[in-house]
């Protein structure tokens, strides 16, 4: 593409005027406007795209250069500080944020799948199902602090106090979109020739969801579901008024009570003024950026494991 | 009807009573969990506007007009968090635009393989085994990198917000309101809590947003058209601006409409920054506040009766406008897929 000789404004120019064409005009050099025009733009678009990386890697080293400060064994295993307590950790948040994610994931994942499989095989094309793309897809734009907000309105008001269990149906109505919406789109990748062999020998509709579809369609569904914990594992808004935060352990305190969080932790401990919690809030904030990069990467890698792909 | 000698029977039978019972069931509890769904949004629809009905029916469109947000006086209004969340959103977007067009364009005319391509023919190494692979990897490399933008938790965002981006445009800030003071944009002294260090953080968060979905459209136009450009004579940016982006313009748009989607609905990171002050104000400096910020700082402490029905009033206007931006934009995106489907 670069070696073919370029016609210009010039050579126009030139022809118009009834002038003989030489090949100066055809010169492809920065001295023209048109290709040192080009030539400034792609500089632009390649300074900006390095620009964009930058905080990337500034949030990485950041998190390196504080978070690797205070992360030892007692930030793992202790609870947190009061305001001018030196040492402590943020175990029990860490505690709070696998115990809510986990039971968000018991409540969205099943009922996701269920959801998708109807999507995707009992009904795919019934009025049904047209709505619940649309309320999947509107359930995934939704600000995740609405979430919280109907969980306080419905759970958070009608119970005594903040609870582990609100935060992880808050948590689970975040995670129900992306489940239905990933696992749908991998039941739909199983190839028609295998679910025909399977009602070809006289499989019940169930029978093939269960025994073929399901099965087949695993890795990317798992890869769907993997997404939602990441997501899930960071938010903080949906936790802040239904687990709030507590600095005592989960089975101290039971889960129909205020639970600690590792999102949370870094938003309450980054607006506070002592030296120890800004850096227990960089430990943290590590720790759970590993955590869902990590998570992130393995549903990443079951999809692309996928034979179907 | 054909009867089989018993030994060709073989292990066909018709489903028993169990597996039409258990099919029944089955296909009854998908429908019901489907139906839950849908459900489900109705339900926290009705359930934000009931819980915003006193304050509705108190405050009524005078909410939207009032500047006070006052416990104590009972006194709630939202004008500057709406002004808030646009004001911050508008600049997040644009920035965000500049950036993530750029690595869209970057990404799509595969900027990064071509010159490392070009490096390897120097070397005349371009179709070895390791180095012939290079381009595409690290290709691919850059567009899993801008990804991981998105994987990042708000919150993280937010701390890097406070400790990195704010003292780093502090002194900025500082020459600009002193020398530049006129212009409404800088005419505060800069506050580490304010408009500019926000949006700056809401726009690196809204980037892989657009880039991934602009991205997407560039590629998607039909090569038939960049060909015809380059035949033409078109240098790689003519094409690109008379021909390539104005085919992908809707898909373009579309991208920056739901990045603004986003923008309005985050939380963490803007009520972390954003300086949590009921300021309706053109400067960058000035503390501000946002919907959903004023009700991640509210919220947690709201007992009384009539501050959260006040907070529901606000959050069903944040419902409201996000699902107008979101599906404006998922319905030009889709309009977007359709019209380059009629181009080929």
């Amino acid at each position: 593409m670069e070696d073919i000789v370029v016609r210009n404004r010039g050579v126009e120019a030139a022809r118009v005027a009834g002038e003989a064409i030489t090949l100066g005009q055809l010169e492809r050099s920065l001295r023209r406007p048109r290709t040192l025009l080009n030539f400034v733009l792609s500089f632009t678009t390649t300074v900006l795209t390095l620009s964009a990386l930058v905080p990337l890697f500034s949030v990485v080293y950041m998190l390196a250069a504080e978070g690797l400060k205070r992360l030892n064994l007692e930030a793992f295993t202790s609870l947190p500080p009061a305001a001018f307590e030196e040492g402590g950790g943020f175990g029990n948040a860490i505690v709070g944020t696998l115990v809510m994610v986990g039971m968000a994931a018991l409540i969205s994942v099943p009922l996701g799948i269920l959801a998708a499989v109807f999507l995707a095989e009992i009904g795919p094309t019934t009025r049904l199902a047209q709505c619940v793309r649309f309320a999947a897809k509107v359930l995934s734009g939704f600000p995740s602090i609405l979430a919280g907000v109907f969980i306080f309105s419905v759970i958070v008001l009608r119970m005594p106090t903040y609870s582990a269990y609100a935060g992880s149906l808050a948590l689970a109505l975040l995670m129900l979109p992306t489940v239905i919406l990933t696992a749908e789109e991998a039941i739909r990748m199983v190839p028609a020739k295998i679910r025909e062999a399977a009602v070809g020998m006289g499989a019940t509709p169930a029978q093939v969801v269960w025994k073929v579809t399901l099965p087949t369609a695993m890795p990317g569904i798992l890869t769907g579901v993997m997404l939602a914990v990441a997501r899930a594992a960071g938010e903080t808004a949906p936790l802040l008024f239904t687990a709030l935060f507590s600095n005592y352990w989960v089975w101290d305190n039971g889960l129909s009570n205020k639970t600690a969080s590792l999102a949370v932790l870094i938003y309450n401990f980054s607006g506070m003024p002592y030296e120890n919690q800004k850096q227990l809030a960089w430990a943290a904030a590590l720790v759970l950026v590993l955590v869902v990069l990590t998570t992130n990467l393995i549903g990443q890698s079951l999809s692309r494991r996928d034979p179907q792909e | 009807m054909i009867t089989l000698p018993k030994d060709q029977q073989g292990i066909a039978r018709p489903p028993t009573r169990w597996e039409t019972g258990s099919n029944v069931a089955f296909r009854a509890m998908t429908y019901i969990v489907a139906f839950a769904v849908v459900l489900l949004v109705l339900f926290i629809i009705f359930e934000i506007g009931w819980a915003a009905g006193p304050a509705i029916k108190r405050y009524g469109f005078g909410f939207f007009t009032g500047v006070k947000w006052d416990p104590n006086t009972e006194e709630y209004g939202i004008r500057p968090h709406i002004w808030g969340t646009l004001y911050s959103s508008v600049l997040a977007v644009i920035i965000g635009t500049v950036l993530g067009l750029a690595v869209a364009i970057f990404l799509s005319e595969r900027f990064l393989s071509s010159f490392i391509h070009a490096i390897l023919r120097f070397f005349r190494v371009q179709h070895h085994g390791f180095w012939g692979k290079l381009p595409d990897g690290l290709e691919v490399l850059l567009k899993n990198l801008v990804q991981l933008l998105a994987a990042i938790p708000s919150v993280v965002y937010g701390l890097w917000g406070i400790f990195v981006i704010s003292p780093l445009v502090q002194p900025m800030c500082g020459w600009l309101h002193k020398h530049l003071g006129w212009i409404p944009f800088f005419d505060t002294s800069y506050n580490p809590y304010s408009m500019l260090p926000a949006a700056l953080v809401l726009a690196i968060m809204v980037l892989p947003t657009i880039s991934a979905i602009s991205r997407d459209a560039l590629v998607s136009v039909p090569p038939k058209l960049r060909q015809a450009a380059y035949g033409l004579g078109a240098t790689r940016w003519e094409a690109l601006i008379s021909v390539i982006i104005p085919t992908a313009q809707t898909g373009i748009f579309g991208s920056v409409l739901l990045a603004f989607g986003r923008a309005i609905g985050e939380t963490m990171a803007l009520a972390m920054l954003v300086g949590n002050a009921n300021t309706l104000s053109w400067s960058l400096f000035s503390p501000a506040n946002t919907l959903a910020a004023m009700m991640a700082n509210t919220f947690p402490e709201a007992r009384e009766p009539n501050l959260i029905s006040a907070l529901m009033y606000a959050a069903l206007v944040l419902m409201a406008i996000t699902l107008l931006v979101n599906l404006l934009g998922a319905w030009i995106l889709q309009r977007a897929s359709r019209g380059l489907k009629g181009a080929r």
